[in-house]
């Protein structure tokens, strides 16, 4: 990271708030959003990692989860939600489905939600266990810790 | 008072028996293959009292690409009083991809016909509103047909890369 130590150190401090206060949205369309539920509620308790409150509207949101199959029926309504959310936003592909479009290689289903949006994490399996949630969570804290402020000139392209 | 299977085939065969052309039941249930004109006047005469297949559970069609009559539509019935049911097959060719619809009768028939309608193309003469029921508007072909590309995908926003 470039710059003196004023900027790396407040660099560090924004990533530091922003990672703790991760407020969610989840796009829950499949059979992946009961392993999300057991997640966030509290056996595994994602509230630990500062990432407990979900809001439901996409304005309010810094981190989407995209937890399920995506169809091309589908596919502008998630493009119109990332849209809606405000910088910085992470974007999470949750489960087999949003990472490649998993077993369904057909006419009906896009194949990996990054075709239409950027991910910053991609969670395999089907559905995917709780622990690997909680891990690939806990690298996208690490994630956000590295990012500092470039967001505001490094938008994330299309 | 339950009736026989064997009855309900019987009176069937003896009202219908220039448009139906086999009565088989390779898996236990019942299978009549009947001529596609006849379809309203079968479900008619199976609606009425003492058979009362007052249920229709599916409705769905079947490509054969391949065959002189290429698709196949598939009714399933239930009789709720007699506990019992029926298969009902009709094979339509291409070139004259309609048949009759049970919504008259049905009102569960209007969403499964249209699913079939989506589909596989089938037209259903007298549907009140045969529209796509499962893809969106500006989807070309039908998916399930056999020679729709396995893999051909209508993405309805630009997609990246």
């Amino acid at each position: 990271m470039k710059g003196g130590f004023i900027t790396t150190r407040l660099n560090s401090m924004l990533g530091w708030g922003r990672k703790f206060s991760l407020f969610q949205y989840p796009f829950i369309t499949a059979c992946c959003g009961m392993e999300y539920m057991s997640v966030a509620c509290a056996h595994y308790d994602l509230d630990r990692f500062g990432m407990g409150w979900t809001r439901f509207t996409p304005r309010q949101a810094d981190m989407l989860l995209v937890v399920g199959t995506i169809t091309h029926k589908e596919a502008p309504v998630l493009k119109t939600v990332y849209d809606q959310m405000t910088e910085p936003k992470w974007v999470v592909a949750f489960g087999s489905c949003a990472v490649s479009g998993g077993i369904y290689d057909n006419y009906a289903v896009v194949q990996g939600i990054d075709r239409i949006i950027p991910v910053d994490v991609y969670i395999p399996g089907c559905p995917p266990r709780p622990e690997t949630i909680l891990n690939a969570l806990i690298k996208l804290q690490e994630k956000i810790q590295k990012e500092g402020h470039e967001w505001r000139w490094k938008r994330k392209k299309y | 008072m339950a009736m026989e299977k064997e009855k309900i085939l019987e009176d069937l065969n003896q009202n219908f028996a220039d448009n139906i052309m086999s009565v088989t039941a390779p898996f236990g249930d019942e299978i009549i293959l009947f001529e596609k004109e006849a379809l309203l006047n079968i479900v008619k005469f199976l609606l009425k009292e003492p058979y009362a297949f007052t249920m229709l559970l599916d409705l769905t069609c079947v490509d054969y690409k391949g065959k002189k009559e290429r698709f196949e539509m598939v009714y399933h019935l239930f009789s709720l009083s007699n506990k019992l049911r029926l298969r009902l097959k009709a094979r339509l060719s291409e070139d004259a991809l309609e048949i009759d619809s049970l919504t008259p009768l049905f009102k569960n028939a209007n969403w499964l016909e249209r699913e079939a309608y989506d589909m596989f193309g089938v037209q259903f003469k007298g549907h009140p509103y045969l529209r796509r029921l499962f893809m969106y508007d500006g989807f070309e072909g039908h998916p399930l047909r056999k020679d729709y590309s396995l893999r051909k995908q209508q993405p309805r926003i630009r997609l990246r890369k």
